[in-house]
């Protein structure tokens, strides 16, 4: 690859993964900051299971939310990965490589 | 068995397992005492992370705080969570693929300054021994209440196993010990919250027991019986808060941000082998982190009930064993001011400050408090420190329960100490003694020097364990709020704005520290009186200060940038590898 064709490539790559972490950070935010704070009055005067919604969010849903969103980003961070060639699956420990770099 | 004897047991056979991993893991290098050799598994490092993150304030404190706090204790497990979003989008995959040992590693680097990796030693000293000390306050209040020594004795106990494995194990040893304190500790949270659910609820899950109805036939479900209670006792209700709008936000923002930026819980994402594990990682830790984050709201709720069911109105000879024992060692008092003999728990402070006892009894047996009697209803003062260690007595539950508690709380405690322990050193003898004063260093005297570091900040964690400062409780503020406003900022920018340079990322550190400082020493310890909402600025209070800290570090930070020299073109060509897992 010429550097410039690099170049080309680590930008598109950047672009795509500004993209995810920026979708994930607006749902980050709107279930904690959002429903748990700013609307949590409103939602609160829904009920379900023994639960007023707000509330609910703000204890228990926020942290769930918070789990998947980490693992959605995981695998489409993957699939980014893959698809500009830099997955690091096959990669050897890294701290070995530079171990051996300083050896060699 | 007698309770004590299993309390014994369990903790003598949990300390024993501790040293036995430390024996078995011992570092042989700098990088095998920093980073544990990155040869740890995506999902033992997502363990061991949440052992390191899960503190005696998370063990022990966080759900008797929000038994207490209802609505308004949100900030801490939203906050305490939530972070962990941005450590893993925003920072741990990054900080992996730069892959060296520390976080001032990362911002001497990319700042190509000295003076800047110094003041990261600075803030990371500072944050960590605040959040140690917290840590040895909380070893000693478990050995006193359960084993039945002094709280010193605790401490120094404490202090040794401590010393054992992270001087000998580094972030090897620690690592190790981490992943089975995790799971001494999460299985001591769970097994009392299901049984507290089972009999509250009879669901045995606290997560759903927390929205089913109270088991006694009525029909009502747990939460709306709380607040019931408490506005007939004239409290808030549960599912409400007292503190404004703004406020929660920025508290709730603080900690987030501050999370991210903890040192002793960035570096742990040194130690996996790959970049795409770090992110896993990340995802493994928080998974551990919510199990008991999400049980801890539920445990609240419970533990509040059953105890306004058990205190209110009860004859103080008939209360429980607990109610004593507590009392004994002043994490409970009653004072009779109705003198019928019976306890009346109601909104208000029972009298002004901590209660001070004198060296008698009182008519129905209770210990005399010395303090002057404020004009409310209520007669109880209680620890909010207590709930969680206290649960399992107020439900009745059988001994080795409480001796699991008891065992969970200590590991809890000694992991995070463990853990902030190796950040402080590794601080000091990689990037203060061979990067900043004595380049020469050979790797042998560098393990030396970091292990002697570790010796001596176990020693001064100790030494404020014994010798608690009064503010011990307050400046945990600090902590979080001075990461927010100091290391988050620069690490972001570091990795996601390739034209910051040294002088913006400076200026902003110093700028948002100071901010944060200064604003949290003014109503904390200067002007106390003056710490009301009434006097905050925008109405955000001391806790949630470290938010507006890290606006004004970036808004400082980005102006700086535009009328000082450009970032080198190598440090920018550092921050093109690092957004890339491999170059191919």
């Amino acid at each position: 690859m010429t550097p410039e064709t690099r170049d080309h490539v680590s930008a598109a790559y950047w672009r795509a993964n500004l993209k995810l972490v920026g979708v994930l950070l607006a749902i980050w935010f709107l279930v904690s900051f959002g429903a748990g704070i700013l609307f949590v009055d409103v939602l609160n005067q829904v009920d379900i299971a023994g639960f007023q919604l707000g509330f609910w969010f703000a204890q228990q849903g926020a942290i769930y939310v918070f789990v998947i969103l980490i693992f959605v980003y995981v695998h489409q961070m993957h699939k980014i990965d893959e698809r500009f060639g830099v997955a690091d699956d096959d990669e050897p420990d890294s701290y070995d490589v530079m171990d051996e770099e300083e050896q060699g | 068995m007698a309770t004590q004897t299993l309390i014994y047991l369990f903790v003598g056979l949990s300390f024993a397992l501790y040293i036995g991993i430390a024996i078995a893991s011992r570092a042989a290098s700098t990088k095998d005492f920093y980073v544990a050799g990155g040869h740890v598994p995506p999902v033992l490092n997502g363990m061991a992370t949440a052992a390191d993150w899960m503190s005696a304030a998370s063990f022990i404190s966080m759900a008797g705080i929000i038994a207490f706090l209802g609505y308004d204790g949100s900030v801490y497990l939203m906050g305490w969570t939530g972070g962990y979003v941005l450590l893993a989008l925003l920072l741990a995959p990054y900080l992996r693929k730069f892959g060296q040992f520390t976080v001032p590693d990362f911002i001497g680097e990319r700042y190509y300054s000295r003076l800047a990796r110094v003041i990261a030693v600075l803030c990371l000293i500072i944050v960590s021994f605040t959040y140690v000390a917290g840590q040895m306050r909380g070893v000693g209040i478990v050995f006193s209440r359960f084993l039945e020594v002094d709280i010193n004795t605790g401490v120094i106990v404490g202090m040794g196993i401590v010393f054992f494995y992270a001087v000998l194990g580094g972030m090897k040893g620690i690592t190790y010990t981490q992943v089975a304190q995790y799971c001494v500790l999460i299985f001591a949270y769970l097994v009392p919250a299901i049984f507290i659910s089972l009999l509250v609820t009879g669901n045995p899950i606290p997560q759903l027991g927390f929205g089913s109805d109270v088991a006694d036939g009525s029909g009502v479900p747990v939460l709306a019986k709380l607040d019931a209670t408490l506005t007939d006792l004239g409290f808030a209700a549960f599912t409400d808060g007292t503190k404004s709008k703004i406020d929660i936000f920025a508290i709730t923002a603080a900690l987030m941000v501050g999370t991210a930026g903890l040192p002793h819980v960035i570096v742990r994402f040194f130690t996996v082998p790959r970049v795409s594990d770090a992110r896993k990682s990340a995802g493994y830790a928080l998974i551990f982190i919510a199990i008991l984050y999400t049980t801890a709201p539920a445990v609240a709720a419970f533990a509040r009930l059953n105890f306004i069911d058990t205190v209110q109105n009860t004859e103080y000879q008939a209360t429980p064993a607990w109610f004593k024992n507590w009392e004994e060692i002043g994490l409970i008092a009653w004072r009779d001011k109705n003198n019928d003999g019976a306890i009346q728990y109601a909104a208000g402070a029972p009298f002004d400050g901590k209660p001070v006892f004198a060296d008698e009894r009182g008519a129905s047996g209770e210990r005399v408090l010395q303090n002057a009697s404020t004009e409310n209803a209520n007669e109880v003062y209680v620890d909010r420190d207590i709930m969680v260690l206290a649960n399992p007595e107020i439900a009745n539950l059988p001994g080795w329960v409480i001796a699991l508690v008891a065992a969970g709380g200590l590991a809890a405690a000694l992991s995070t100490a463990a853990g902030l322990l190796l950040v402080i050193s590794a601080s000091i003898s990689h990037d203060l003694i061979k990067k900043t004063f004595v380049s020469d260093t050979t790797e042998k005297q560098e393990l030396m020097y970091a292990r002697i570091a570790a010796a001596v900040a176990i020693l001064i964690a100790g030494y404020f364990g014994i010798n608690p400062p009064a503010f011990v409780a307050q400046v945990v503020a600090f902590a979080f709020g001075l990461a927010a406003a100091s290391i988050f900022p620069a690490i972001l920018f570091g990795i996601f704005y390739k034209r910051m340079n040294r002088e913006g990322a400076i200026a902003g550190m110093v700028a948002g520290m100071g901010f944060t400082w200064l604003y949290i020493a003014f109503f904390k310890f200067w002007r106390p009186d003056l710490n009301v909402a009434e006097n905050w600025l925008l109405g955000i209070s001391p806790e949630g200060i470290g938010f507006i800290g890290a606006l004004i570090n970036m808004a400082v930070a980005l102006i700086v940038v535009q009328f000082t020299a450009p970032t080198p073109h190598k440090v920018m060509e550092l921050v093109e590898d690092i957004r890339v897992p491999v170059r191919r």
